[in-house]
């Protein structure tokens, strides 16, 4: 598509839990500083997508991925590449707030240390960068030296967040970010989306349909490890190509 | 008929509690009364001397200077050798042996070291150590008790890794971290409040452990602080002074008895009231 | 780039570092194992396995069996398990069907404060303050009640020493009620409410719904439970070598008669074993209760880990 420069293209991807066939011969491309939604009913395999694209599967035995995955030409699923530089350049958001138990400034220097050494007034800078990116900075600075436990469920996330952009990642993915929170803090975070999309290539998992809808570029429906339908978001949700996607969208599913 | 039948079920639920609330009695009971008789006994037996003499031969005064000292450092170097090791173990088994035969036989048989007779660990100890080195000293006397500390840790340690949360560790991971900085920043901090109550338990165990110094680190009648050779430490005094007929020795040993359980009921109250493992999610 | 290759060396010092602490739990458990093997050689030599079943302890003869303290570990554990356990399971019912929530948690610590007490300090009280009671209160009540029944008035007969087989087993019951009571309340609790409460639903009593739903589910952990008291019991050294009288000689069956354990023949004779026979049927002795101790804690840990599993399953 014009204007448009692809960060991630996935080709030919299948995925297995032991000897379950979850995903199904994958073709997609997320395209950079946009968002790019993956919706469908439980079970779908719209998470497993997302967590092969930090091999985030790498931690369980037992699970296994064919095909390609091209992150800026390069395939991600080669043996040879360091699931440690990929993850400091593909960060991750979880359903629930995953606060680590340190203070709040820790918790977003910790990631930063991994991968780079900066002074303490650069790390200060980063911290704060981070917070403001993620809208938390005016309710955090006061407590910086406080527990990332002490925050609210909604401030905890965007902790999180704060945390995965802090190490200046290209794609941030997030699973279900919102499904733990409530209504306010998730026009928040939808908000916060659509700011840091001007960064970041963003992914978000949801089930939420009205949320894919308010806040992403592209939509991809999946149904039993299989893709369904992938396009702009308002043709998918509008007029639907595929009569199953046209089920799910309009609540005709099951 | 059925009025008698719900009479009867009535009854036999009423006897069933009645036994229940009795046996609970019967259990505090039996703590009252040890509890009591150590306060009784042990406070009229309180006094300075006890911490600035050493223990007398019988009929002369002296105090537990040397006992209370002996024990502190076998306890305190026992806890220090035992807790890395128990907690390194614990690691593995949580971390990154759940899967694999050495993580399950290990976890399988630290269960049973847990409740081993303890005197078994003192023959070992000595076979290896005492035997060898032909004379019986502090230092055999802080592996024996490290032995009895490693299982209480590596239990600790397990348990309380397992119950953090999966995400917070994907989470860590996914900032590119390498698996030994997410445990030991992120998941070891998590379960540390855990951690330290079993070590707590684990120094309250072998406070009072008897069995293992008897054939290691013996006794002492003497100030020493040479772990080389036989050390005072207050249990060993206990079993020496209590079987023995002196009275001036018994009531020695019922003082070393009020301060090894104050101190012990101490520890256990404090790693269960206070490091309550405070919930991460 | 750098970080990341000391990421994998990190990881590598890491793996390897808690791998090894871990193996090393093993070699300390093989090590005892061939310890005591190796120690008690020249009995096992000697006496091959009629040191099992020999009724003799004899130092200045050397000769030597484990009969009598094989004996006296056995009916002390057994005397203890038989109070203990009916008492540890009311106790459990009270934690868990019974007691207000306020107070479940403090009582629950009040037992396992028990279980906390160094066996030293059980000893000292139970020889000192305990055994002095009982040898004027409870066993002349036994002796005449129980003692008057055919078969088991055997067991309570004798002149009423304090000191024996009875009394050790009494004080061992008291410091392994906290074991087996924690166990059971802990199963008791694993027990889904749902189960619980639709036998409730149909009219059922506490009791009923302990004896009839709580207690079957829960079955194997309740016998895992019973099993650690009993391995806990079988090693406990302290508190039965004050208690039991450190007798050496089989003179009946009665309870109230002194008699050796395994442990305390280790405790009282271990530092004054002069010839190395001696001191090699002593290490024997020490190798035949880990033996003993080893299977029944095993067994334990066997049941407990099926409830756990199945709890896992079935909830």
């Amino acid at each position: 598509m014009p204007g448009l420069t692809t960060q991630i293209s996935i080709r030919k991807f299948d995925f297995y839990y032991g000897k379950y066939h979850a995903l199904k011969n994958i073709n997609l491309d997320v395209y950079s500083r946009k968002i790019t939604s993956f919706i469908g009913p439980s079970g779908c395999g719209k998470s497993t997508l997302l967590r092969t694209l930090n091999r985030m599967y790498d931690l369980y035995p037992d699970q296994r991925a064919v095909g390609e995955i091209l992150l800026d030409g390069l395939n991600i699923l080669d043996r040879g590449v360091s699931v440690n530089e990929l993850r400091a350049k593909v960060g991750m958001v979880f359903q629930k707030p995953t606060p680590f138990p340190m203070s709040i400034y820790e918790n977003i220097a910790f990631g930063v240390r991994l991968h780079e050494q900066l002074s303490r007034v650069e790390m200060d800078d980063r911290v704060e960068w981070a917070l403001r990116k993620a809208a938390l900075w005016e309710e955090a600075k006061d407590k910086l030296q406080y527990s990332g436990m002490s925050l609210s469920g909604g401030q905890q996330q965007r902790l999180c967040i704060a945390r995965g952009i802090a190490v200046k990642p290209e794609v941030l993915l997030l699973d279900e970010p919102t499904s733990a929170l409530d209504p306010i803090s998730t026009m928040r975070i939808e908000e916060l989306l659509n700011e840091l999309k001007e960064d970041f290539t963003i992914v978000i998992v949801t089930h939420n349909m009205q949320q894919a809808a308010r806040v992403s570029d592209f939509t991809a429906y999946m149904y039993l490890g299989e893709l369904i339908e992938f396009g702009v978001t308002d043709e998918v949700f509008v007029k639907p190509k595929m009569k199953a996607t046209e089920d799910y969208i309009t609540g005709r599913f099951g | 008929m059925a009025a008698n039948l719900a009479t009867w079920r009535r009854i036999k639920n009423r006897i069933a509690m009645t036994m229940a609330f009795l046996a609970m009695a019967f259990g505090l009971f039996w703590l009252f009364w040890i509890l009591i008789t150590t306060l009784d006994l042990g406070i009229a037996s309180l006094s300075p001397k006890l911490f600035t003499q050493m223990t007398p031969p019988p009929g002369s005064e002296g105090g537990l200077l040397n006992a209370i000292v002996g024990s502190l450092l076998l306890v305190s170097l026992g806890t220090l050798l035992g807790t890395p090791i128990g907690i390194l173990a614990g690691i593995y088994l949580a971390e990154y042996g759940k899967h694999t035969w050495l993580g399950r036989i290990t976890q399988f048989l630290n269960d049973i070291l847990l409740s081993a007779p303890s005197i078994v660990i003192g023959l070992f100890v000595y076979a290896i150590y005492v035997a060898q080195a032909g004379h019986f000293s502090g230092y055999s006397g802080v592996i024996a008790l490290a032995m009895l500390v490693i299982p209480v840790v590596i239990r600790a340690t397990e348990n309380m890794l397992l119950l953090v949360p999966n995400p917070m560790r994907e989470a860590a991971f996914a900032l590119g971290a390498p698996k030994w900085k997410v445990i030991v920043k992120v998941t070891l901090r998590a379960s540390i409040a855990g951690i330290l109550t079993g070590v707590l338990l684990a120094i309250a165990r072998i406070s009072g452990e008897t069995a293992p110094l008897l054939f290691t680190a013996l006794s002492n009648q003497f100030w020493t602080l040479n772990m080389n050779g036989p050390i005072a430490n207050l249990p060993v005094t206990i079993f020496k002074f209590a079987m023995s007929p002196y009275k001036d020795w018994q009531q020695l040993a019922w003082a070393a008895v009020f301060l090894i359980t104050m101190g012990v009921l101490a520890l256990n109250i404090i790693a269960r009231v206070v490091f309550r493992p405070s919930k991460h999610t | 780039m750098s970080s990341t290759r000391q990421g994998k060396l990190g990881d590598w010092i890491f793996f390897n570092l808690t791998r090894f602490f871990a193996l090393f739990v093993l070699l300390m458990l093989g090590g005892t194992v061939a310890s005591l093997v190796h120690g008690a050689w020249p009995a096992i030599e000697r006496f091959g396995w009629g040191f099992l079943w020999s009724g003799e302890w004899n130092p200045p003869m050397e000769r030597f069996g484990a009969l009598i303290p094989i004996y006296g570990t056995l009916a002390t554990s057994l005397v203890a398990l038989v109070i203990a356990v009916p008492v540890s399971f009311g106790i459990a019912i009270f934690l868990t069907e019974m007691a207000p929530v306020w107070l479940k948690r403090p009582l629950g610590i009040a037992i396992e404060l028990l279980a906390g007490v160094p066996s030293i300090v059980y000893g000292m009280w139970g020889l000192l303050v305990f055994s002095p009671v009982f040898a004027t209160y409870a066993q002349p009540m036994l002796a005449n009640t129980l003692g008057k029944l055919p078969l088991i008035g055997e067991l309570f007969s004798g002149p009423a020493l304090g000191i024996g087989i009875l009394s050790a087993g009494v004080v061992l019951a008291i410091m392994t009620i906290p074991f087996i009571a924690s166990v059971m309340r802990d199963v008791f609790d694993v027990t889904p409410p749902m189960l619980k409460e639709s036998a409730y639903g149909l009219g059922a009593t506490t009791w009923e719904v302990v004896w009839h739903v709580v207690l079957p589910y829960t079955k194997v952990g309740v016998i895992g439970g019973v099993m650690l008291g009993l391995g806990r019991a079988l090693g406990e050294t302290m508190a039965v070598t004050f208690l039991i009288g450190n007798m050496n000689v089989f003179g009946g069956f009665s309870l109230f008669l002194p008699g050796n354990s395994i442990a305390s023949a280790l405790a009282n004779e271990f530092a004054e074993a002069d010839s190395p026979i001696y001191a090699a049927s002593l290490i024997e002795l020490g190798l035949i209760l880990f033996f003993i101790t080893f299977i029944v804690l095993s067994l334990s840990k066997l049941l407990l880990m099926q409830l756990s599993r199945r709890g896992g399953r079935e909830t």
